[in-house]
C-alpha cells in the first residue's frame, strides 16, 4: 500500500508513466503480439492429458463388427432419400424401429429473415427423427447423443448408416448406464435447434416446432458425425461452437487417445500433428493450425452441428471424415469401433465433463494452451489503453498552461457535459441504426433497387456503416461553438474506458474475437488526437476499422486454409459473410452481429469524432 | 431551484416507467447483483400469496421481508411500479433538501470562522463558494435518481428503494433538527435492516452540536440528551415490534427476518463478501467467523464517531459506506445511497488520490458481473471463483473510495488548522504522509 499512500513515490510513477508512456506503449504492444506468437511453440505450450478420472483409468473394449453392414444401410437410405427428394423420414422410422430403439420425430418449420444463398433455403419445413436406447443398467436419468446431418445433397449418408449401425450393436449390449439418443437432423443447424429447444422447452428464437414426445436423461455429451465417403484417410475433430464457445478439453483428449489406440490419422482445423517443432516449418504449421482456430472461434458461429449443443452446458464435437489422397485408409468399422470406445467411455462418467479445461486454444492436437498462458497477451494490449487513460486523466488533472496574457479561460477548464453526451449518444444511435435497417429495410430496398433480398440486406449494412462516417460533421452541428481542447480529451478518456472495458468482457466470453478487435482497435486508440496529420490518419482508422478487419480475415483465413482468393472471389466471400452473420444472430442467437453494430463501431465512431474535432 | 428538480424528477420517472414496460424489466428482476433474498420481489409476492391464503408468510423460507412491509403491499401490490418509483422519488428529494439545509448550515459555520479569522491565511483557496455550493444538492438528487445502480434496483422492484428512503427521510429529519422524528424514522430503518443502527451515533451527535450540548462525558447534559433519544428510540422500536406481533400474531417474523439478516443462511452470490466465505467454509468454524463478519459493519462506528465527531454528517456518508460494503445481503441499490453524497464532497477533489484508479475499477467490475455470471452458470466454462474475484475487487474498490475520501477529508481539515502550505522545522516544503 506504500505505493498508494506515499505521494513522493505515487508522483515518481506517474511521473514516470507519462514520461515514458508512448514507448512503454510501444513495448507493450509488441510484447503482446510477441506473445500471442509464442503460444504456438511447442515448448511453450502444454501436453494434453486426461483429468476425468472415470474415463482415464478404466480399459474398453472395442468389437463393433459390422461396417460393411452399415455402408449398406448407408447406400439404402441414399436410394430412399433420393426416392423421398428430401429426407425419408418413414423408412427412417421403420429402421430404427427394427432396430430395437423407441422412436419419435419433431417436426419444424422457419422462415428465415432473408433468404439464405449458400444454402439456397427460405422456408424452412423439416422432421427430425430420433431414436432412444433406454440403459438397461440404470435409472435412465442421463443420456448421451450421437448425431448425424441429413443434407439435401448426396453427401453425409455413410454417417447415417454408420449410426444406424452403430444403434444396432449398441441395442445388444448390456452395459449401458445412460440413455442413448441416435438423431438425424433435417437441415443442419436449423433442425438441431429445433431439436434442442424442443428436449428443453426453452424457445429463444422463435421456431415452429412440434413438442417432442419421448426424453431421455439430462444429456451429458454429444457427438456430430460427418461421413461422406465408404473409406476415409483421417478424421478431423471440429470443437468450435456458437459465440466461441468450446466443449471441455477431455471430450478432445478422449478423441484423440482413441485415434492414437485404434491407429486413425487425427487432425484439427484439417492439420495434421508434425513432430519438427524446432524447424521454421513445423513452427509455421503450428502456428497455421493455432490461427485457425482463432479465426474460427472469433467468427462466433457453430462450426458444426455440435455447435448448439454448447449453449445447453452439454460437451460436444464434431467428427468428420475426410477422404484425401494418401495411402493409408480407414474403413467404417474402424471409425464404428472408435465410436464405440468413445461412448463406452462416456458412458463411464459420474459426472458432468468438468476436471478439464474450457477455454483454451489447440496448435495441435497433442498441446494445447490455457486461460493462464493466452490471457497476458490480451492483457498487454489492454494496458495500453489504461496507460493512455492514465496519461489523459494527469493532463486534465493537472492545471492547463497559462496562456500568454495569462489569461485561462474558465470554460477552457470544464468542458460541457454535452459536448462529449453528443457524440456518445450519436454513434449509439448510428450503431441502433446498423443493427436495426438491414433487416427492417430489406422489402423498401428491394422495391427501389435491382438486387435480391440478401444482397438488400448486405448493401444496407455496409450503406449505414459508411454513413455512419459522416457523423463528426452532424455532431458539430447539433453542438455549436463547443469543441475545446479539454473536450476532446474528456472524449477521448470516455472513449479509452469504454473499449478497454468492451475489449475486456468480450475477450471472457470470446477470447479469439477480443484478441483480434483489440489487434486493430488497441494501436489506433492509442494515437488518434485531432492534432495527428488528418488524411493519413484517416485513411489508417478505416483500415483499422471493423469492417476492414473482417475484410482481412476473409482473405487471411482463406490464406491460412491454402485456398486463396483473388480479390473479385474475396469480395463476394465477404459480402457472404455479413450475411451469415446476421443470419447465425436471428437463427441461433450467435451474439458477434449486435456485438459489433450496437458497441463496437460505435466506440469506433467515438475514435473517428476525435480524429475530426473542431 | 424548484424547476431544475422538477425536470429531474419527470426524467428519471420516464426512464423507470419506460423501462418498467421493456422485456428487460423481467431480465433485471433475476439478477443477483439486484436484488438479495430479503429485497426480491418475487419473494414478496410469495409472502402476499400465503398471507391471502392465511398462512403465516414466513411458513415456506422463501419471504425474509418485515411484516410492515408486506402489510403495505398488501394494499398497494397493484400500484407496486408506482411505490417503488415515489421511493425514488422521496428519497431524492429528502436527500436533496437534507444537503441544501447542511450546506446552509457549512456556509454559515464558515462565515463564522471567516470573521473570527480562524483560518490560516493561506487557505482561503480552501473556503467554499456559495456559487459552487448552489448546485450540490440538484446533483446529490441527479446522483440518486439518473445513477444507474438506482434505476436498477428500481425497475427491479428490490424493496432496497424502500429502505433507502426511510434512510434518507431519517438523514433530512436528523438535519432539520427534529429528534423526535429522527428517532421514529431511525427506528423504522433499524426495524427494516439492522445495520442501520449505527447511524444512532452521528445522529445523537449531529443533534447535540445543533443543541449546543458539548460531548463531553462527565456533563449531565450530555448523559440526558443521550437518555433522551436512545428512549424515543427504543421506546419507538418496541412499538414497531409490537405493531408487527399483532399484524401478524405470532413472532414468526424476529428469527425470519433478523436472524435470516444475522446468521446468513442463504448462500447466493451477491456483490458482497459473505456468500464465498460461508459456503468454503468447515461447519464447526461457522459461528465465529459469523461473529467476526458482523462486528465488522458494527465494529467501525467507535473508531469513526470519536475521529469525526465535529462532522457528523461525514460520519453518516462514511456509515453508509460501511454498511452497504459488509452487510450480509448487499445489492447494488444499497451503493446507490451513498454514491449520492459523493457531490457533498466535491470540495475535497483536490485531495483524493486514487479516484481514477477506482473509478476504473468499479466501471470494470461492474461490466463483468453479468459477463462472468454468464460464463460461471450458463455456459458453464468459468466457475463460482471467477465471479468472487469480481465481487472481492469490487469491494476493494469500494472500501478504497470510502478510505481516500476519509483520508482527503482529515486531510483538509488538517490544513484548516495548520495552513495549506507546510513547511518543516527548516523551512523547506513538508508532505503529508498516510501510514
Amino acid at each position: 500500500m506504500g505505493l498508494l499512500s506515499d505521494p513522493n513515490r505515487r508522483r515518481a510513477l506517474i511521473s514516470m508513466l507519462t514520461r515514458l508512456n508512448a514507448p512503454i506503449c510501444v513495448v507493450c504492444y509488441m510484447a503482446g503480439v510477441a506473445w500471442f506468437m509464442g503460444l504456438a511453440f511447442e515448448p511453450f505450450t502444454l501436453r494434453t492429458y486426461m483429468s476425468e478420472n472415470a474415463m482415464g483409468s478404466t480399459m474398453v473394449e472395442e468389437r463393433f463388427p459390422s461396417g460393411e453392414r452399415a455402408l449398406a444401410t448407408a447406400r439404402e437410405f441414399a436410394a430412399h432419400k433420393k426416392k423421398v427428394g428430401g429426407m425419408p423420414v418413414d423408412w427412417l422410422v421403420k429402421t430404427m424401429e427394427a432396430r430395437g430403439l423407441e422412436v419419435f420425430t419433431q417436426r419444424f418449420s422457419r422462415t428465415l429473415p432473408f433468404p439464405d444463398e449458400n444454402k439456397e433455403r427460405y422456408m424452412v419445413k423439416g422432421t427430425n427423427v430420433y431414436g432412444i436406447l433406454r440403459a438397461p443398467r440404470a435409472p435412465r436419468t442421463e443420456a448421451l447423443v450421437l448425431t448425424a446431418p441429413c443434407s439435401p445433397d448426396d453427401s453425409n449418408n455413410q454417417a447415417v448408416g454408420l449410426l444406424l449401425g452403430l444403434a444396432h450393436y449398441f441395442r445388444n449390449q448390456i452395459y449401458w448406464a445412460k440413455d442413448i439418443i441416435f438423431l438425424v437432423n433435417d437441415h443442419d443447424l436449423i433442425g438441431m435447434q429445433a431439436w434442442l429447444e424442443g428436449y428443453h422447452h426453452t424457445n429463444t428464437t422463435g421456431m415452429d416446432w412440434s413438442p417432442l414426445q419421448g426424453r431421455g436423461g439430462s444429456i451429458q455429451a454429444a457427438l456430430t458425425l460427418e461421413l461422406s465417403s465408404d473409406v476415409v484417410t483421417s478424421l478431423d475433430l471440429v470443437l468450435e461452437g456458437l459465440n466461441g464457445q468450446l466443449p471441455n478439453l477431455d471430450l478432445a483428449n478422449l478423441f484423440y487417445a482413441f485415434c492414437q489406440k485404434i491407429g486413425v490419422l487425427c487432425t484439427i482445423q484439417g492439420k495434421l500433428q508434425r513432430n519438427d517443432w524446432d524447424s521454421v516449418s513445423g513452427y509455421s504449421h503450428a502456428v497455421q493450425t493455432m490461427m485457425l482456430m482463432v479465426m474460427k472461434q472469433a467468427s462466433g458461429r457453430p462450426w458444426g452441428d455440435h455447435g448448439l449443443f454448447l449453449r445447453y452446458h452439454i460437451e460436444a464435437a464434431t467428427i468428420k471424415g475426410i477422404n484425401s489422397f494418401r495411402q493409408f485408409k480407414t474403413d467404417a468399422t474402424t471409425i464404428g469401433r472408435l465410436l464405440e470406445g468413445m461412448y463406452r467411455k462416456l458412458n463411464n462418467l459420474l459426472e458432468r465433463l468438468h476436471q478439464s479445461y474450457f477455454f483454451y486454444l489447440m496448435p495441435s492436437l497433442s498441446h494445447f494452451v490455457s486461460i493462464g498462458y493466452y490471457m497476458p497477451a490480451f492483457g498487454l494490449l489492454a494496458v495500453i489503453l489504461l496507460l493512455r487513460a492514465l496519461d489523459l486523466w494527469v493532463q486534465l488533472a493537472s492545471p492547463p498552461p497559462r496562456s500568454e496574457d495569462g489569461m485561462t479561460d474558465v470554460e477552457e477548464s470544464s468542458p460541457g457535459l454535452l459536448s462529449v453526451l453528443t457524440p456518445l449518444v450519436i454513434s449509439h444511435l448510428t450503431g441502433a441504426a446498423l443493427y436495426l435497417l438491414p433487416i427492417h429495410f430489406q422489402e423498401m430496398a428491394v422495391e427501389h433497387f435491382p438486387v435480391s433480398e440478401t444482397e438488400a440486406v448486405v448493401l444496407t449494412a455496409i450503406a449505414v456503416y459508411t454513413a455512419g462516417l459522416a457523423l463528426p460533421h452532424n455532431t458539430h452541428r447539433f453542438v455549436s461553438g463547443e469543441g475545446t481542447e479539454q473536450g476532446w480529451r474528456v472524449l477521448k478518456l470516455v472513449a479509452l474506458l469504454y473499449l478497454a472495458v468492451l475489449l475486456g468482457c468480450t475477450a471472457l466470453i470470446n477470447f479469439s474475437l477480443g484478441f483480434i478487435l483489440a489487434l486493430t482497435l488497441v494501436p489506433l486508440a492509442a494515437f488518434i488526437t485531432p492534432h495527428v496529420p488528418k488524411v493519413l490518419s484517416a485513411f489508417i482508422l478505416v483500415i483499422l476499422s471493423p469492417a476492414c478487419t473482417l475484410l482481412f480475415s476473409v482473405f487471411f483465413f482463406q490464406e491460412l486454409q491454402e485456398m486463396p482468393v483473388s480479390f473479385q472471389d474475396g469480395w463476394v466471400l465477404y459480402l457472404s459473410v455479413i450475411s451469415q452473420g446476421i443470419l447465425d444472430h436471428s437463427l441461433y442467437g450467435s451474439l458477434v452481429y449486435p456485438l459489433i453494430s450496437l458497441l463496437v463501431y460505435p466506440c469506433w465512431l467515438l475514435f473517428w469524432n476525435i480524429l475530426f474535432w473542431k | 431551484m424548484a424547476a431544475p428538480l422538477t425536470l429531474l424528477l419527470i426524467v428519471a420517472v420516464t426512464i423507470r416507467a419506460v423501462l418498467f414496460r421493456s422485456s428487460l424489466a423481467e431480465l433485471i428482476a433475476e439478477r443477483v447483483e439486484v436484488v438479495s433474498p430479503i429485497t426480491a420481489w418475487k419473494r414478496v409476492v410469495e409472502g402476499l400469496a400465503l398471507l391471502d391464503l392465511g398462512v403465516s408468510p414466513y411458513a415456506g423460507d422463501v419471504f425474509h421481508e418485515t411484516p410492515l412491509i408486506i402489510y403495505l403491499f398488501h394494499f398497494v401490490v397493484d400500484y407496486a411500479e408506482i411505490t417503488f418509483m415515489l421511493a425514488d422519488v422521496i428519497t431524492a428529494v429528502a436527500l436533496y433538501m437534507a444537503v441544501k439545509d447542511y450546506n446552509k448550515q457549512v456556509f454559515r459555520k464558515q462565515k463564522f470562522a471567516l470573521e473570527a479569522d480562524r483560518y490560516p491565511h493561506d487557505c482561503l483557496e480552501l473556503i467554499r463558494s456559495p456559487r459552487e455550493m448552489y448546485y450540490i444538492p440538484l446533483k446529490v438528487a441527479m446522483f440518486y435518481l439518473l445513477n444507474p445502480f438506482t434505476i436498477l434496483s428500481c425497475v427491479a422492484k428490490s424493496t432496497c428503494g424502500l429502505n433507502n428512503a426511510v434512510v434518507a427521510v431519517f438523514i433530512l429529519t436528523t438535519i432539520k433538527g427534529n429528534m423526535l422524528l429522527s428517532a421514529i424514522f431511525l427506528c423504522l430503518a433499524t426495524y427494516q435492516s439492522i445495520y442501520p443502527l449505527t447511524l444512532c451515533a452521528p445522529a445523537m451527535l449531529y443533534l447535540m452540536q445543533r443543541q449546543y450540548i458539548p460531548v463531553n462525558f462527565r456533563r449531565a447534559s450530555f448523559w440526558w440528551f443521550v437518555v433522551q433519544y436512545l428512549f424515543m428510540y427504543l421506546g419507538s422500536l418496541f412499538v414497531l415490534i409490537c405493531l408487527s406481533f399483532f399484524l401478524l400474531g405470532s413472532w414468526d417474523y424476529l428469527p425470519s427476518v433478523y436472524g435470516f439478516i444475522l446468521s446468513v443462511p442463504d448462500l447466493t452470490p451477491n456483490i458482497g463478501l459473505f456468500w464465498y466465505f460461508f459456503a468454503e467454509m468447515f461447519e464447526h468454524f461457522r459461528l465465529f467467523f459469523l461473529c467476526v463478519f458482523q462486528i465488522n459493519v458494527f465494529f467501525y462506528t467507535i473508531p469513526l464517531s470519536i475521529k469525526l465527531k465535529e462532522h457528523p454528517v461525514f460520519l453518516i456518508f462514511m456509515q453508509l459506506a460501511v454498511i452497504s460494503i459488509f452487510k450480509s445481503y448487499p445489492t447494488v441499490g444499497d451503493i446507490a445511497l451513498y454514491m449520492a453524497f459523493l457531490p457533498v464532497w466535491s470540495h475535497l477533489h483536490r485531495f483524493l488520490r486514487n479516484i481514477f484508479l477506482v473509478s476504473c475499477v468499479l466501471l470494470a467490475c461492474s461490466a463483468l458481473f453479468p459477463v462472468l455470471w454468464h460464463l460461471w452458470i450458463y455456459a458453464g466454462s468459468a466457475n463460482s471463483n471467477f465471479y468472487y474475484a469480481i465481487t472481492l475487487l469490487f469491494n476493494v474498490a469500494q472500501i478504497l473510495l470510502v478510505s481516500d475520501y476519509f483520508y482527503a477529508f482529515l486531510r483538509r481539515e488538517h490544513h484548516l488548522t495548520y495552513g495549506l502550505y507546510l513547511k518543516r522545522k527548516d523551512g523547506s516544503e513538508a508532505t503529508l504522509v498516510l501510514k
